[in-house]
């Protein structure tokens, strides 16, 4: 089966992107530099094209109900133009994937549009029909993956530059996960306070076709998934088939540190697992790693107590661009959770000193 | 296009070498460095060392790849690129220059003769 193409591939190309294959889809990883990407959003603003992201559109007299008994979080706590991190977990508690949740303006009823993961949508699609079948629930569910590009405006000027482009939006009134339908450069658009790497920003989505007139309008480096990568390990955020993942890395949110996202007071797939997990403790949680010897963490690497016994697993890793220090994230036993604990990570079966550090390593 | 010099003869896995016979330099090229991307890392042999010709000697890590590192030539090695540890991006800056690995002093001078020209190793990354 042929890779999915953001409907910017070509400009990407023009501007000197290399590609990499990533949920299914043909994406920029750099442009130019990680580095310099990196250090583009750290300091000033960068552009991420992030339409391999889904999205699903979810209407009707019971759109509530269903995204209640599919998420974690509580849908009802949104108004329109609200927005929330949430888990989709299964029956026993683990998760799926992790998603931002928008509630739209309404329509006759609440709609939603909610953002799994990329190469995500046909399985969300089937999850929420099926659901909705078997619960006998007057719910449309829309895999909108492809009428949807999605733009990431990052950085410290994100503000000046979304302003500029969509004077509109107010921007500058939209609190964190706030969001709001705009013109951007003459197209309608759905602009959210969100983004993924620590840093001020928005994600904009913009009808697919329109994609070029848009991101012609942003003013900001162009960055690939590289420096999303990066950016993203520095704060401790979690990547979807990474850091947690069904089959080979099943966590739950609470083991995931995403607990805040879980409202036990809410009814939804998985929830009474998570309240027997919540009771009794959990055994392992996910942590931050600093190397102290040369070398860089990468997924799938031991960790270690200093004695050599093997504890856990590195999940994500990489050299901090920020900081020029080796970090990772992954999972120990709470009893070697704390700041400060020594462990030494394998790299390439030789031990290296290493760390726990409680994300994010840099300070925002 | 990427910088290939003259002077000195390549492996297909992208190292270079330098061809004198008493102490031949090592690293690796242009074309390898981009490839890579941002180099982060890099994992050298030690003085002393004994090399045979296509010994892994090292590894080299960008922020998107690890990569190990092969012997153009067998011998022995005199003299390693400390600057590396402090600052890998070198490679980048100059693959050349101060970007090198190591020197080595060489056991078998007739093995320069199988490694690719710079020509060949041209046709290679086209």
């Amino acid at each position: 089966m042929g890779l999915r193409k953001p409907p910017l591939y070509d400009v990407h190309a023009d501007a000197g992107a290399t590609f990499t294959e990533f949920g299914g889809w043909d994406m920029p990883v750099e442009y130019d530099s990680i580095k310099a990407e990196h250090a583009a959003v750290r300091e000033s603003v960068g552009i991420f094209d992030v339409s391999h992201m889904s999205e699903l559109e979810v209407s009707g007299p019971d759109a509530t109900a269903l995204m209640q008994r599919l998420t974690t979080n509580d849908v009802t706590a949104l108004d329109p133009g609200d927005s929330q991190y949430s888990a989709i977990v299964n029956d026993e508690g683990v998760i799926i994937d992790d998603t931002v949740v928008y509630r739209l303006p309404d329509r006759d009823d609440r709609v939603y549009l909610f953002i799994p993961n990329a190469g995500h949508d046909e399985e969300m699609y089937d999850r929420w029909t099926s659901y909705r079948d078997e619960w006998d629930l007057d719910a449309t569910v829309e895999d909108v993956t492809e009428d949807w590009a999605m733009f990431a405006v990052q950085g410290p000027g994100a503000l000046g530059t979304v302003s500029e482009a969509a004077p509109d939006a107010s921007p500058d009134d939209l609190s964190k996960f706030q969001a709001t339908f705009a013109d951007v450069a003459g197209v309608e658009c759905w602009v959210a306070r969100t983004g993924y790497t620590g840093e001020d920003g928005f994600e904009i989505l913009c009808p697919w076709d329109d994609a070029e007139t848009v991101w012609s309008a942003l003013d900001a480096t162009p960055c690939g998934l590289g420096s999303r990568d990066t950016l993203r390990l520095e704060m401790g955020f979690l990547l979807s088939g990474q850091d947690f993942d069904p089959e080979t890395e099943p966590r739950t949110p609470y083991e995931a540190g995403i607990g805040f996202v879980v409202k036990l007071d809410t009814q939804f797939v998985g929830r009474d697992a998570l309240e027997q997990q919540q009771e009794a403790g959990i055994d392992e949680t996910f942590v931050g790693v600093t190397l102290l010897d040369r070398g860089v963490p990468r997924h799938g690497y031991d960790i270690a107590t200093e004695d050599g016994d093997v504890i856990g697993v590195v999940t994500s890793g990489t050299m901090s661009p920020t900081l020029s220090e080796p970090i990772g994230l992954g999972y120990v036993p709470v009893e070697y959770a704390a700041d400060g604990t020594n462990v030494s990570i394998l790299v390439r079966g030789r031990e290296k000193r290493a760390e726990i550090v409680t994300p994010p390593f840099i300070d925002q | 296009m990427f910088e290939i010099p003259d002077d000195r003869k390549y492996l297909e896995s992208h190292e270079w070498t330098t061809t004198e016979s008493d102490t031949a330099r090592i690293g690796i090229s242009d074309f390898a460095q981009d490839e890579l991307g941002d180099v982060v890392f890099v994992e050298l042999p030690e003085e002393g060392d004994e090399l045979s010709a296509g010994d892994e000697f090292g590894v080299i890590e960008s922020i998107k790849a690890v990569s190990d590192l092969y012997a153009p030539i067998s011998g022995t090695v005199t003299a390693v690129n400390e600057d590396l540890f402090d600052a890998p991006e070198l490679v980048n800056d100059d693959p050349y220059g101060d970007g090198w690995m190591f020197e080595i002093e060489p056991s078998d001078a007739d093995e320069f003769d199988s490694l690719l020209s710079p020509e060949e190793y041209r046709e290679q990354t086209e």
